[in-house]
């Protein structure tokens, strides 16, 4: 049944993809290209490339559309479900538990010992960013738009919808060429 | 009163889906600023156990936030509604331009757009960054936040260690700790 390969197909890399979204893209092709056969390696990645023209978590995007083009409507829901529940489930559960013993100690030293670990990798996600964004842009371009966003975001205190606004107009206009 | 949570879980969730450009992460900072600093659904004690567990799962981290925060905002209705408001509108975008507009990403304007926004993602998970680092220092004192912070660094970034596995080992450590330095601690800050 169609439904139930679009479930697995997706599935598999909601659960096995570590490290958010872009990580799961390559188990997502795996299913959909060679498992399934639902499309060829240039439709994905056609795709792919619009996927991350646009904004919104890109492997949700990914089962969604594939999803809707292989069984409708109802191929997208299942597709989406079937990325989203399982760690998402695991995900509830978890914190529930955690919530329930919030004020013993235990679960206060936890919170205490992780903060270092998150903001290491917080930081390096940044870097990340930086790093696209200087081989993308060039250094002055970087430059520019860490400035502007930082005087914005944190001495104007200005909402970030407005500063990403702003930045798509920037770059709309003066990174387009 | 009821509706308006409804409303707030919609709002706040379609505002992360359409902003964040850059995949998973560019949603941290704003489900941080939406859930934590403007609705306050969730505290920042709260907000940054869930980020760690969510680190530490597989799948999407953004619908892994929305769905809970709406679960724990108004139930599984709430968690429908959050989860939808992040993505549904980005996968209608995608199946319009697929099917209509299919040259639309080798627009040069198009890419001028998404470059320019990944600086400032960059700067908002760097203010992010900062913040928790300010936590640690201020729950952990200097020294061993620095040492933490540089052991993670080293063993994440330089031994290729997965981070879900040093989040696991972390939270297994915290939570398997023996009894007694624990109930000393409690006697402490009960008198305290």
């Amino acid at each position: 049944m169609i439904f139930w390969k679009i479930f697995v197909a997706f599935f598999i890399p909601g659960i096995l993809g570590y490290g958010g979204g872009p990580a799961s893209i390559p188990l997502i092709s795996n299913e959909v290209v060679n498992t399934y056969h639902w499309m060829t390696v240039a439709d994905f990645s056609k795709v792919l490339a619009l996927g991350n023209a646009l904004p919104g978590p890109i492997a949700t995007k990914m089962a969604g559309y594939i999803g809707f083009e292989v069984a409708g409507v109802t191929g997208g829901i299942v597709a989406v479900i079937a990325t989203v529940a399982p760690s998402l489930i695991l995900l509830i559960l978890l914190l529930k538990l955690l919530m329930k013993h919030k004020d013993s100690p235990r679960v206060k030293t936890m919170t205490l010992l992780i903060r270092p670990t998150i903001a290491v990798l917080l930081g390096l996600m940044a870097f990340d960013f930086f790093h696209k964004s200087y081989y993308g842009d060039g250094w002055l371009q970087t430059v520019i738009l860490v400035a502007a966003s930082l005087f914005c975001l944190e001495k104007l205190k200005i909402h970030p919808s407005f500063v990403i606004f702003g930045a798509l107009g920037y770059g709309a206009i003066f990174l387009g060429s | 009163m009821i509706n308006m949570n409804y409303l707030h879980l919609f709002l706040a969730f379609f505002r992360v889906g359409i902003l964040g450009y850059g995949g998973g992460p560019s949603s941290i900072p704003l489900v941080q600023k939406e859930a934590v600093s403007k609705y306050k659904w969730l505290s920042e004690n709260e907000f940054d156990d869930m980020l760690a567990l969510a680190n530490a799962l597989p799948g999407p981290i953004n619908t892994k936030m929305a769905g809970y925060i709406g679960f724990m905002v108004k139930g599984g209705l709430g968690l429908l509604i959050a989860i939808a408001a992040s993505i549904l509108p980005t996968i209608i975008l995608m199946i319009i331009f697929l099917k209509f507009l299919t040259s639309f990403q080798d627009q040069p304007w198009v890419h001028g757009m998404i470059e320019a926004v990944v600086p400032v993602v960059g700067v908002m998970l760097a203010t992010l960054t900062w913040d928790f680092f300010k936590k640690s220092k201020d729950g952990l004192g200097w020294i061993i936040s620095l040492a933490l912070i540089i052991a993670s660094f080293v063993v994440i970034s330089l031994l290729h260690i997965h981070p879900a596995v040093v989040v696991a080992a972390i939270l297994i450590y915290a939570l398997a700790q023996p009894r007694r330095k624990q109930d000393k601690e409690s006697k402490r800050s009960g008198t305290g």
